[in-house]
């Protein structure tokens, strides 16, 4: 700098005069030990001043081969793995695995075991929305306070899965044909009864942030994604209807009860990371909305699709693909069956993260170095996902 | 050294105690551990909700996760520690002032756990840095990191200050860093620490007749 | 809504002259057949889908890989499957499958990464994982192996390094490793231990 300094002198040109100070641009390793990487995830950021000029990243720090061990085990001992894919969503996790395997094998759900899924998965949607806008604006700075109220609620649910499961976290809950436990009549009414508090967390919730001034100015207009730049990206999920994409996997394949159920699919305008943060509060309403509707008209009957073997579950051979709408995206499960059909023959996880972040850079060029952070929390990753 | 009852009696009723330094250091130090906020993988989110309100590992002292190695005293590996992430682990160990601890939490923290057939994973943080309590499950509950935490308490109310029993940052021959593993072209280069880490190598092959 | 498999055939072979385009059947409940074109076409039959007013497939959903060792009578290859939906009509799926040799200097294929930018990372990962060279890909570099890494472990051949996790009675693969390793006792020698039985 100094050197530039007296090079201006000599020339006797004034520093506005064209860029003739002499800059060099910063390379900046966020992760993959960060308070704000979600998890180990690095993000080589080249910066200029502030400014994000180029940004890559690497991923790979929990790569935990789950498709390699997949292809060892049989399609049920990969149940407990699916759980810990997506960490925070280990429900939604099983029911896509499981609705892969019943369209490979053609078994046909009993109409309890969709409604209990669909309780299930949609108190997982809750949560993973709440835990996101915690850890949101946990990056934004509000250190941990939204965090704790988030946790708060989490907890709730996760007694609830506990109860029903037996685990609060990993839960293994589904199984091809059904669900592996029912529901009776105390869990239904710790259902209900979270159902219906649910409102006034959101209200109070959106009472502290909505309209909060800090997160306008730090989410309004900050990593935009175009529609069709979404589309191209093949990005799914929250991310992707807050651009104004309107797909939801819900509406479109109509998998388990959900066509016949009443909700609407909340699309955004701009597609920035207020967007993307005020959408997940909307999805939590529609989800309460779908509760309420599952949990009035749950039917009674068996839990599990009687004709599934639980020993020595057959396969026939072929390959297909079966995807589900989960809190954070489209995730599919790719699945192979050779003849003997006893074990996946090739096993691939379509993970919504990894795929979500193809557009990471494009969304953080021209802003600064702490909105990365920002627009990396709004995007909801979880590197069990990302890496598998 | 054993302090006589009586006599730290009558001298507590005038408002004097008498503990040995050993205690007042030991008990300084166990009652605010740091922990530094590093959580891999699953065990991070137990980590997290132990800290939040319903459990609350602050209560016993570990009032704020530092994000930085350099104050913070104590590791959580809570998580799947992978090949490709385990010079990161050694390299934040090697970051922290001592006295430093390390907890492995969860069953990938020990032995690999769920994921030990893997190619990328790591067969236990143990293999390159002393780890001082571990916690098994997938995932332990908070309450079990809390004992875990309780347990390491104790462990440093039980360590020594005179020579010859003093713990090992104290020691001028131990190593104050451990070597980082480096990328090799197949697996990691070393494979393990040897002087953190010998593999079990007496293992039994078993009969038919034994089985049934 | 996406015509049956045999006219969608037809529609490329018009789109594309000189394909070949063979349909692949799959387990009969799930009806999910592919078309399985060569690596020369591969390019012009998924733009011929992106860009037809009737598919529109704006929307690449998933790229895998998978690896089919030789066998006696069939020579061996690597497959990439491609799952395309459509936003716009809101169909699909359309999968499109394109065979390379399983040798790693023939490995190629033809990325589509310039269609569908979501197909980045997933080629990555193909290639990081099975070895498969997409060429035309803007950054083809491994995912999530480090960048020193020289096998591609999700091949079928793949040899993990000899590492196993102590048991204290081994069976099977661990047993052949714990015999590599060294260390093991024999069973007469447990026998004796054991008392007899």
């Amino acid at each position: 700098m100094i050197q530039a300094q007296s090079a201006i002198e000599s020339s006797g040109v004034t520093p506005s005069t064209a860029g003739i100070i002499e800059t060099q641009t910063l390379e900046v390793s966020i992760g993959p030990q960060h308070p704000s990487t979600h998890g180990v995830f690095r993000m080589d950021v080249v910066i200029d001043g502030e400014v994000v000029v180029k940004l890559k990243p690497v991923m790979g720090y929990l790569h935990r081969n789950h498709e390699q061990l997949a292809e060892k085990m049989t399609w049920l001992d990969s149940m407990p793995y699916t759980d810990r894919l997506d960490y925070f969503n280990s429900m939604a996790n099983n029911w896509a695995y499981a609705l892969s395997v019943e369209k490979l094998a053609g078994i046909k759900v009993p109409e309890r075991a969709e409604y209990i899924r669909v309780i299930v998965a949609e108190l997982t949607r809750l949560l993973n929305h709440t835990v996101a806008i915690g850890f949101l604006l946990n990056d934004m700075g509000a250190w941990f306070t939204p965090v704790l109220y988030a946790f708060r609620e989490r907890e709730k649910i996760v007694d609830l899965f506990e109860a029903v499961s037996g685990s609060r976290m990993m839960c293994n809950y589904y199984r091809f044909g059904g669900v592996r436990v029912d529901f009776d009549e105390k869990m239904l009414a710790m259902a209900r009864d979270i159902v219906e508090r649910y409102p006034q967390f959101l209200d109070e919730f959106e009472k502290l942030l909505t309209e909060n001034e800090v997160l306008l100015a730090r989410t309004q207009r900050i990593g935009i994604l175009p529609r069709e730049q979404a589309i191209n990206g093949s990005i799914t999920g929250p991310v992707a209807r807050a651009s104004g994409v309107d797909y939801d996997i819900r509406k479109v394949d109509k998998y388990g009860v959900y066509g016949g159920l009443d909700f609407r699919v909340p699309l955004g305008e701009v597609g920035d990371t207020y967007d993307r943060y005020y959408i997940r509060i909307l999805e939590m309403r529609e989800a309460i909305k779908i509760l309420q509707q599952a949990l009035c008209g749950l039917p009674s009957g068996p839990i599990i699709a009687p004709e599934v073997k639980l020993r020595n579950f057959r396969v026939p051979a072929g390959d297909g693909y079966g995807r589900i709408e989960t809190p954070k995206g489209e995730l599919g499960f790719y699945l192979v069956a050779d003849e003997t059909g006893k074990m996946p023959y090739r096993y691939h996880v379509r993970p919504p993260c990894f795929i979500n972040l193809t557009l990471l850079e494009d969304m953080c060029l021209g802003h600064k170095l702490a909105d990365t952070v920002v627009i990396l929390g709004s995007i909801d990753i979880v590197l069990g996902e990302v890496d598998r | 050294m054993a302090i006589d009852e009586g006599l730290a009696l009558e001298l507590q009723k005038h408002g004097i105690a008498v503990v040995p330094v050993e205690w007042l250091y030991n008990w300084g130090r166990r009652s605010s551990i740091w922990p530094l906020q590093f959580g891999l993988a699953c065990c991070a989110i137990e980590m997290i909700a132990t800290a939040t309100a319903r459990y609350d590992l602050a209560r016993f002292g570990a009032e704020v996760f530092r994000a930085t190695p350099r104050q913070a005293d104590l590791m959580i590996v809570a998580g799947t520690v992978t090949k490709k992430m385990a010079p990161q682990v050694v390299r934040l160990y090697n970051q922290m002032a001592e006295p430093k601890y390390v907890i492995a939490m969860g069953a990938c923290a020990i032995s690999g756990g769920p994921f030990k057939d893997g190619y990328n994973v790591l067969k236990g943080i143990d293999r390159y840095i002393p780890v001082d309590v571990y916690i098994p499950g997938c995932p332990p509950r908070p309450e079990a990191l809390m004992q875990a935490v309780i347990t390491l308490q104790q462990k440093i109310a039980g360590q020594h200050l005179e020579r010859g029993q003093r713990p090992r940052w104290y020691d001028p021959t131990a190593p104050a860093e451990y070597p980082i593993p480096s990328y090799g072209a197949h697996d990691l280069e070393p494979p393990a620490n040897d002087k953190v880490w010998q593999r079990p190598h007496q293992c039994r092959e078993v009969t038919n007749e034994e089985i049934i | 809504m996406i015509p049956a498999i045999e006219q969608l055939r037809e529609a490329t072979l018009v789109a594309a002259p000189g394909a070949s385009v063979e349909v692949v059947a799959s387990t009969p409940a799930v009806q999910q057949l592919s078309l399985l074109v060569d690596r020369e076409h591969l390019f012009a039959v998924a733009k011929f889908f992106k860009q037809e007013a009737r598919f529109q497939m704006d929307f690449c959903s998933c790229v895998t890989g998978v690896d089919y060792p030789a066998k006696a009578d069939k020579p061996g290859f690597i497959e990439v499957v491609y799952h395309l939906y459509s936003v716009a009509q809101k169909h699909g799926p359309i999968i499109l499958k394109v065979r390379a040799p399983r040798e790693l200097a023939q490995c190629e294929v033809p990325s589509l990464t310039p269609l569908w930018r979501g197909c980045e990372f997933q080629e990555r990962e193909a290639y990081d994982l099975f070895g498969v060279r997409f060429t035309g890909h803007p950054d083809l570099r491994r995912i999530l192996m480090w960048d020193e890494f020289t096998d591609h472990p999700l091949r079928k051949d793949y040899q993990p390094p000899l590492d196993y996790e102590w048991e204290p009675t081994p069976h099977g693969e661990t047993l052949a490793r714990a015999r590599q390793m060294g260390g093991l006792m024999p069973p007469s020698a447990s026998a004796e231990k054991l008392g007899s039985k």
